[in-house]
């Protein structure tokens, strides 16, 4: 298991497309209780491709890949690449030209989209919110479509502003007007939260807020995904935040997935010369930013962790662990885990051995002879 | 010139009134049953929008004495075409704030309504529309103002209303029954304004606006 008590999901390229009918193992007979089951949904792309009309060129160009139930998923890639056009397919805002989506083995095509969406939450940049709703009212939308009675949604309303950080006395009656982005973003997450969906669908939604709120976000939404489990699938052109948020990135350009891969396999061995630009990995500090120090440290020696050395997390990245240990002017630094129990040491050499894009140590990685964290 | 004509015949001025308001309000009635499916149709399909918005706003151009003596030899005199009349004219003011108030609904907003799993109507009954309120009624406020001053022509051809002492005064030259059809005929307009600010105000839209 890894720290975040994630199970480790094995790495896929893209390449192993889903064998034939491997995604209609999760086809339960009973798949249309999904709606009030709760848990996570597998989610299979198959060939899928968009045109837009008048397009030149495809918007999303045969596409294959699945995304296991409770996976959280970051498309990444530069405007342009379809990354958000594939997103808007998954709960039908827009509908393929060709190919097939499948949500736990179901053809998406067949079921109303209303339904569907209402299976779906659904977090967009600007969170979205009605303005003319009130805060509960806003979050309630989704409940009050399925027809809940009021008393179990003013329930789930609380519950869920309790999750997203905003103590309901305080939130529920006022206005989105009356928020800061940051604030309306929270909303908008509950709101997508509401009626417990099997999978969340968010496309850029902290594109727009401060460098400082986004990163709080980060850290809701990731905590909120290990409590919730939901399968994700999240939009983004930011590396950092792809880094920090997925179990797996799908990089995207011009409608095509260049890569399908954990965030630390992509930094470590970039399948092209457009996924290397991408996650910046001919700068040795930037690289070095996204790798945390588990991937690069020795295990322990038989003497345990030498006295006095300075400690760093597994989770903290090598950009901040060679940076102390250049201030602190020691040879080496002690790797804790998160109980603070002492696991590896990490030295120049150490990190230096992940400063370059390695195709071994990525296989390592993936092998588990190496572990990942995230 | 002085409202002697007001304290001589209250009774007469305060029915008049009652049927200028009437025929007014009902007029508003007929024409905001028609604005809002032109309106929804002209903010829909932009294919539409200029046709409809051109063809109300050449309405509203014909001179009114004209509109009403057109009707004459099909529909006669009487309520019935100054119901017409005024009717037409209300539209461009109607059609034209229903455009601009569904067609200002924030994109991001809609988009999230469907994404939720709201189905079209739902969107529109619940997101679209009240949005839209305020600007709607805003029309309806301007086209039900001018509506007021302009069904004191329907006296004309029979169709009562405080028109009917404008008239009688230019006939008889009495200034006095001119002055109070006018101060009437204002209070009247002024009353309807200030109601139809409060319906604004009480969207609940506006209402969010103001707790911001």
């Amino acid at each position: 298991m890894t720290p975040g008590g994630l199970p480790a999901l094995p790495p896929r390229r893209i390449a192993e497309a889903p064998a034939p009918g491997g995604s209609d193992e999760t086809d339960g007979r009973c798949s249309i209780e999904t709606e009030s089951r709760g848990g996570a949904s597998a989610i299979a792309f198959e060939h899928v491709s968009k045109v837009f009309s008048g397009a030149a060129r495809p918007a999303v160009d045969d596409v294959s890949l699945t995304v296991a139930p409770g996976e959280f998923v970051v498309l990444l890639g530069p405007s342009g690449c379809g990354k958000t056009t594939l997103l808007k397919l998954v709960n039908r805002l827009y509908e393929p030209t060709s190919g097939r989506i499948a949500i736990d083995g179901r053809p998406i095509a067949d079921q109303p989209a209303p339904q569907l969406r209402r299976r779906i939450g659904y977090v967009i940049q600007q969170a979205g919110l009605f303005p003319h709703y009130r805060v509960w009212e806003n979050v309630a939308t989704v409940p009050r479509l399925l027809g809940w009675d009021k008393r179990r949604i003013a329930t789930r309303v609380d519950d869920l502003l309790e999750l997203v950080g905003l103590p309901p006395a305080e939130y529920r009656m006022r206005y989105p007007m009356q928020l800061s982005g940051g604030e309306q973003q929270r909303v908008g997450l509950a709101r997508a939260l509401a009626a417990d969906p099997t999978m969340v669908l968010m496309d850029e939604p902290f594109g727009a807020l401060d460098a400082i709120t986004r990163t709080r976000l980060q850290d809701e939404v990731r905590r909120i995904h290990r409590q919730l489990r939901q399968t994700t699938l999240f939009v983004t052109h930011d590396i950092e935040e792809a880094v920090r948020l997925a179990d797996r990135i799908v990089v995207m350009r011009t409608g095509r997935v260049v890569q399908y891969d954990t965030p630390l396999a992509i930094v470590l061995d970039p399948a092209d010369a457009f996924v290397a630009d991408l996650v910046g990995a001919d700068d040795v500090l930037r690289r070095l930013s996204l790798i945390p120090a588990a991937t690069a440290m020795r295990p322990l020696g038989p003497g345990g962790p030498r006295p006095d050395t300075p400690t760093v997390t597994m989770r903290s990245d090598l950009r901040a662990d060679l940076s102390q240990l250049l201030a602190d002017d020691v040879p080496a630094l002690t790797v804790v885990d998160d109980d603070g129990r002492p696991v590896g040491t990490l030295d120049l050499a150490a990190i230096q051995a992940v400063s370059t894009p390695n195709a071994e140590l990525a296989d390592d990685v993936a092998a588990g002879t190496a572990r990942p964290t995230r | 010139m002085n409202l002697d004509y007001l304290f001589r015949h209250p009774e007469r001025v305060l029915d008049l009134t009652g049927e200028h308001l009437i025929l007014s309000a009902l007029a508003m009635f007929f024409a905001v049953l028609l604005a809002i499916p032109l309106g929804a149709a002209a903010a829909r399909w932009r294919r539409l929008t200029l046709p409809i918005l051109g063809l109300l706003g050449a309405i509203y151009t014909v001179p009114s004495l004209a509109f009403l003596a057109f009707m004459i030899p099909t529909l006669g005199i009487g309520r019935t075409p100054a119901l017409i009349a005024l009717a037409a004219y209300a539209q461009i003011f109607l059609v034209r704030n229903l455009v601009a108030g569904l067609r200002g609904v924030d994109a991001a907003t809609l988009e999230a309504a469907r994404g939720q799993g709201m189905t079209g109507w739902q969107v529109f009954r619940d997101v679209r529309w009240p949005l839209a309120l305020p600007v709607a009624i805003a029309g309806v406020r301007t086209a039900f103002v001018s509506t007021i001053g302009l069904a004191s022509v329907a006296a004309w051809i029979n169709a009562g209303g405080l028109g009917t002492l404008l008239f009688e005064g230019i006939t008889r030259d009495d200034p006095s029954r001119i002055l109070t059809g006018a101060v009437a005929i204002t209070a009247l307009a002024l009353l309807a304004d200030a109601l139809l600010r409060l319906a604004e105000r009480n969207t609940a839209i506006a209402r969010a606006r103001r707790a911001a």
